[in-house]
């Protein structure tokens, strides 16, 4: 009985977050009827399904990162404020620099602020939610210093396309995101490295003992998720044409972290999924998307997102998952 | 040794002769908040060039947004012994042991920008503030002239759900709007103060009212959220300021821009002038004992695309917004 009831589980992996993700655009469509309405405007395909991949691709990018330190059992509370960095950095170099100049100082420093994080984790052996929320408190600060506390604006068609423009129709961050996942996947998934991951999340030191270099592997990591949060920070400040260091990603890390538990993987490190996360990211923004377009009171929006993460997670959860297949309309056929 | 020296004749000069001290020699000191907003700074900015305009000796400590800081800077500037205090309170209660001691000292206290707790109301010489309530009523009053009695759908941005400045705008706009049963207020979502949530609801207002064709008019709590909400009509194909017509809050110099552009239609003013009428009293009282009233208003002055845009854009710019 047990072991058919694991042998069951197992090939549905997903299955409870896809269906989530469905239940959530089915109940967006109800509320509002045109939700999967989809029309080209200025060559650029428009639409509320559109807004939830365009507006999800910031904590997606984040997630992308995030699944993997928490598949480390790190944790990352820095990127939000890294993306206020980065953003800023992009935006106050816009309009006197050339493009790659922009973005390679702004990818750069997310880098730095990952290496930063991940020496402290990984050579000073500080835990990871101390060592992150350093920089999660400090680096709004240092967003604040580059922009001067004003909400820096700039007129660079250039960078202005990375987050309004468009590539085949799609929206340029969520094809940003794409070309993340799929280069994340093609590093992690095709090489030894999510085994190596794995092996460090599941238990650091026999992976060590075992010759895995878990110090550099865990660097990396650390500097992966800074990397993801300068691009969601480049792709935040070219969709307001500016720098908003008070407010840009502010408790996105949050929504991150929520992204990657809703995607089954767990706080715990070990087993992880990429894909997954994302697609938790996607079912924040498609629950968000739903509420705005709704019409619902404000005050009750984080009431409708409460309940709604709760029941995501609710029908993960194995123990609850249990009841249910020993329902009788559940039980295998004798 | 010689700023110690400097300290001890302020103070001393401060306590003995605070009462019937000249206009022209005053010192005040000012607990600023903080810096976390444009408007703030630009508050701090304006405040220094009102305090030279009248050859007032003006010192300024940044509490960085902790009420403890304010309590500290104020209890120096009394041992200071200036003739007067300004405070932009970080929150509304705990001032009472404070004020009583600048009371004792005989230093008037200015309260500016935000309001205090009502038990402490006799602990300080007047309030100077704006009333949002007035400024959504200046707004509603505008779209209620502009709309000319054609039927006209609006979507409101809100503030931070909860900020007593987002309530207040709220209600003045429906109070400004009343009397017009044409102009009615179709959704209403909060944007949290902020340019990205002012876009993103705004793209789901659009879609959620058949592609933008049903909005008559956009109001905004503030005008961040506008030029959020602006982006978010152009990508949409809509012409704001044309075929969507827009008003805010705030008169930051990003919407003067906008409205340059013809893509903003009006916004209200939230003076970053606290000081000036603060000044005014203040040296009012010392010279001829005048007692202000409670609370003095600033003006919620509204801005529309006639009144020169790029002007007030050129003139605010470089206030710290």
């Amino acid at each position: 009985m047990r072991v058919n009831g694991l042998a069951r589980r197992l090939p549905s992996i997903g299955t409870s977050q896809i269906v989530a993700l469905l239940v959530i655009l089915a109940a967006n469509w109800i509320v509002s009827p045109q939700f999967f309405d989809i029309r080209m405007q200025d060559g650029r395909l428009f639409g509320s399904l559109i807004d939830v991949l365009n507006r999800g691709a910031p904590v997606a990018l984040l997630s992308i990162g995030m699944v993997l330190v928490i598949a480390m059992r790190g944790i990352d509370l820095s990127v939000g404020a890294v993306m206020a960095i980065c953003g800023a950095i992009a935006a106050s170099l816009a309009d006197s620099h050339a493009l790659p100049v922009v973005l390679a100082a702004a990818l750069g420093a997310g880098l730095a602020c990952g290496l930063w994080n991940g020496f402290l984790v990984a050579v000073l052996g500080i835990q990871p939610i101390v060592a992150t929320l350093i920089l999660m408190v400090a680096g709004r600060g240092i967003a604040q210093l580059i922009t001067e506390g004003r909400i820096v604006t700039f007129t660079s068609p250039d960078l202005a396309f990375l987050g309004g423009g468009s590539v085949l129709g799609l929206p340029t961050p969520v094809v940003l995101t794409l070309g993340m996942l799929v280069l994340t996947l093609l590093i992690v998934r095709g090489t030894a490295l999510c085994l190596m991951i794995e092996a460090t999340g599941g238990n650091p030191r026999a992976a060590a003992l075992a010759g895995i270099g878990t110090k550099l592997i865990t660097v990396a990591v650390y500097m992966w998720s800074g990397l993801c949060a300068a691009l969601a920070g480049i792709v935040a400040s070219a969709d307001i044409l500016g720098a908003d260091a008070n407010n840009a990603g502010l408790w996105l890390e949050l929504d991150a972290i929520l992204a990657v538990v809703i995607g089954g993987t767990s706080l715990f490190g070990g087993r992880f999924s990429i894909i997954l996360a994302v697609v938790g990211a996607l079912i924040i923004q498609a629950m968000n998307t739903g509420i705005l377009l709704s019409g619902f009171p404000p005050e009750t929006n984080l009431v409708v997102k409460a309940v709604v993460v709760l029941t995501v997670l609710l029908a993960q959860s194995p123990r609850l998952g249990g009841y249910f297949a020993g329902l009788p309309f559940n039980r295998p056929k004798p | 040794m010689k700023f110690k020296a400097l300290l001890l004749a302020t103070a001393l000069s401060g306590t003995l002769f605070s009462v019937g001290a000249h206009a022209a020699e005053l010192t005040v000191g000012f607990s600023q908040i903080g810096s976390e907003s444009g408007w703030r700074a630009a508050e701090t900015t304006v405040s220094k060039a009102e305090a030279k305009k009248r050859n007032i000796n003006f010192k300024i400590a940044d509490a960085q947004q902790k009420q403890e800081n304010q309590i500290k800077a104020i209890r120096s500037f009394i041992a200071q012994g200036v003739d007067a205090i300004f405070l932009a309170p970080v929150v509304a209660t705990g001032w009472d042991s404070v004020l009583k001691e600048a009371k004792e000292a005989n230093i008037p206290v200015v309260l500016l920008d935000r309001d205090i707790d009502p038990s402490g109301k006799e602990l300080y010489l007047t309030a100077v503030t704006s009333d949002s309530v007035a400024e959504g009523k200046v707004a509603g009053e505008w779209l209620v002239k502009a709309a000319a009695g054609k039927p006209c759908n609006v979507v409101e941005l809100q503030g931070t759900v909860g900020a007593s400045v987002a309530t207040n705008r709220k209600k003045g706009f429906e109070d400004g709007i009343a009397g017009a049963s044409n102009v009615k207020i179709v959704r209403s979502q909060t944007g949290d103060f902020t340019r990205a949530k002012g876009k993103e609801v705004m793209e789901s207002f659009i879609k959620a009212e058949g592609g933008g064709k049903n909005i008559c008019a956009v109001y905004a709590h503030n005008d961040d959220m506008m030029v959020g909400a602006i982006q978010a009509m152009k990508e949409a194909g809509l012409k704001p300021g044309t075929d969507v017509l827009t008003v805010s809050i705030d008169a930051v110099p990003d919407i003067f821009k906008a409205m340059a552009a013809g893509e903003a239609n009006a916004t209200v003013e939230l003076t970053p002038n606290m000081a000036g009428p603060a000044f005014d009293a203040v040296v009012a009282y010392k010279a001829k004992g005048t007692v202000p009233p409670k609370w003095i208003q600033t003006e919620s002055k509204l801005y529309t695309q006639s009144d020169n845009p790029m002007a007030v854009y050129e003139s605010k710019k470089d206030l710290g917004y």
